[in-house]
């Protein structure tokens, strides 16, 4: 069981894909203009992950090794159009907003990583613990981003307005405001962690 | 390097240091802030002010608090002399807060977070700059028209600056607001909107000619700077860009003189720790600078690049410094 709960643990804290591992930059730094954008980018890619860690691993004896990344790529690709149509259908104000970042979730690193260093050496349970870890960890740090540049950028978090957004510097809604934001909370996070 | 003489210990210290070279700056320096008080009254003097406490503050904050230093690097003025030039960047009635603001992101982010001076990639006092302009484009880009100590420091009228005239003049082809140019002398004296210390192109040539007198700076940025912006004006010139009104040695000049470009030339591109060692490097570097301004006056959004231009080459300073002079005793490459 602790080595589920390790499993588990693994991708929010220890080896966070955003904060530790440093994949997926581009949906990081991208979609996360707002809490509620880089928590919704954060849920899609969570379900993909969870999902094609599970197929993967149940199909990884069948895969034979020298085309296993298109196969994988294939497997990945089936649930991130699942998970763009039922955000088209039932989410449209945040599929507006994500736009091109949801198919860019197939080449994500976080999840064909993932795939190849765990889902196609570990079982099917573990498998499914770790694209969770992963996922969450993914969730967290881009729900803390964007609360953050939402925070600085605009003045409100989740939509609620905290002080009058003629003081907010519209620059970390802008690209340059994701980076500046990304390297201090790296920075943070990485101190903690060598505590 | 032939006349090198390698002579064992004592050496005689020249008495060179930070702390002078920054004063002979700042020194330097004076002449526009001069001028700038008598165009633009209390709100030279006050934005100033700010600028400068807010940036010593900064650095005595985060060196004290976050870094836990024992000995303070705010005695080097430094943060002084960024603060400064950050507020010669800034419209004169600028906001109290968007001041302090920037000068908490030029010493905090652009100086401190990479280990202080000496270590920064870009200009703090631009990094600043560019950081409120991007945030608060509205405050940043109206100027008060100059007005000396008679207009009030916050209702200040506004007006464009001669850039955002000639950029209209050139890209849209219009001659009706040539007329809206200041003549060539008030451009040259600085009797003109803009930024609080970029105004008066005469007294920032005077106080650059002092720093390279003084061996602050040497010529190679500047000139290799005003070389190409003028070689690009006069081409833009002769490719028949310019409607009718306005020749092609009006055009050169108006580019020379206005917006940042002396100030940048003089006293931004040239920071030590930000531009590249060798003379060939600093050519290449004043090129570079000179040409990104160009096209972004030319084509580009803003009605002035010299900040974004400065940051971009400051990003290839590596680089450039790639060109060394040959090591003594090495052989000659083929």
């Amino acid at each position: 069981m602790s080595n589920a709960m390790k499993t588990l643990t693994n991708g929010i804290l220890k080896e966070n894909p955003t904060f530790a591992l440093v994949l997926g930059m581009c949906p990081t730094l991208a979609t996360t203009t707002s809490a509620v954008n880089g928590m919704s980018m954060g849920l899609a890619t969570l379900f993909v992950l969870v999902c094609s860690n599970v197929v993967i691993s149940m199909l990884k004896n069948l895969i034979p090794d020298k085309v296993r990344i298109p196969a994988f790529i294939v497997v990945i690709a089936t649930f991130v159009t699942m998970v763009q149509l039922v955000m088209q259908a039932y989410l449209p104000a945040i599929y507006d907003v994500l736009g091109l970042f949801i198919p860019l979730i197939v080449v994500n690193c976080i999840v064909l990583g993932r795939a190849e260093a765990f889902a196609a050496k570990n079982t099917v349970g573990l498998s499914a613990l770790d694209g969770l870890g992963m996922g969450l960890g993914f969730t967290l740090s881009l729900t803390v981003l964007g609360v953050i540049r939402e925070f600085l950028g605009a003045g409100t978090v989740f939509g609620l307005q905290i002080y009058s957004s003629q003081f907010a510097a519209l620059i970390f809604v802008l690209a340059p405001g994701a980076f500046i934001c990304l390297a201090y909370l790296m920075a943070i996070v990485n101190k903690l962690q060598k505590k | 390097m032939k006349n090198l003489i390698v002579a064992p210990a004592p050496h005689a210290h020249s008495g060179d240091s930070v702390r002078k070279n920054m004063l002979l700056v700042i020194l330097a320096l004076l002449p526009a802030y001069v001028v700038s008080v008598i165009e633009f009254g209390w709100g030279a003097l006050i934005t100033a002010a700010i600028s400068i406490c807010a940036c010593v503050l900064t650095e005595w904050c985060i060196s004290r608090f976050v870094l836990k230093e024992q000995k303070m690097t705010i005695g080097d003025l430094s943060a002084v002399l960024t603060g400064l030039l950050l507020a010669f960047n800034l419209p004169s009635n600028l906001d109290w807060w968007i001041v302090i603001i920037g000068a908490i992101v030029a010493i905090g982010v652009g100086k401190m977070t990479f280990g202080g001076l000496g270590q920064n990639p870009f200009n703090p006092a631009l990094v600043g700059r560019v950081f409120l302009l991007i945030s608060f484009p509205a405050q940043m880009t109206t100027w008060p028209t100059p007005q000396g100590f008679g207009g009030s420091y916050v209702d200040a009228e506004t007006g464009a600056t001669p850039l955002y005239y000639l950029k209209h003049i050139v890209k849209a082809g219009d001659a009706s607001v040539i007329d809206q140019l200041p003549s060539l002398m008030d451009s040259f004296l600085g009797v003109m909107g803009g930024s609080l210390g970029e105004v008066s192109a005469l007294a920032l040539i005077i106080g650059g000619l002092i720093l390279i007198c003084c061996r602050v700076i040497t010529w190679h940025i500047p000139v290799a700077i005003i070389a190409t912006v003028a070689c690009f004006a006069a081409c833009t010139g002769l490719a028949g860009a310019l409607p009718e009104g306005l020749t092609t040695g009006e055009y050169v000049a108006y580019e020379l003189l206005s917006g940042g470009l002396m100030l940048g030339a003089f006293f931004m591109a040239t920071d030590y720790v930000t531009s590249p060692m060798s003379a060939w490097g600093k050519i290449i570097f004043g090129i570079g600078i000179g040409f990104i301004v160009m096209v972004i006056r030319t084509w580009g959004n803003y009605p002035e690049g010299m900040s974004f231009a400065i940051l971009i080459m400051n990003a290839c300073v590596p680089l450039l410094n790639k060109i060394r002079p040959q090591r003594f005793g090495e052989p000659k490459k083929a």
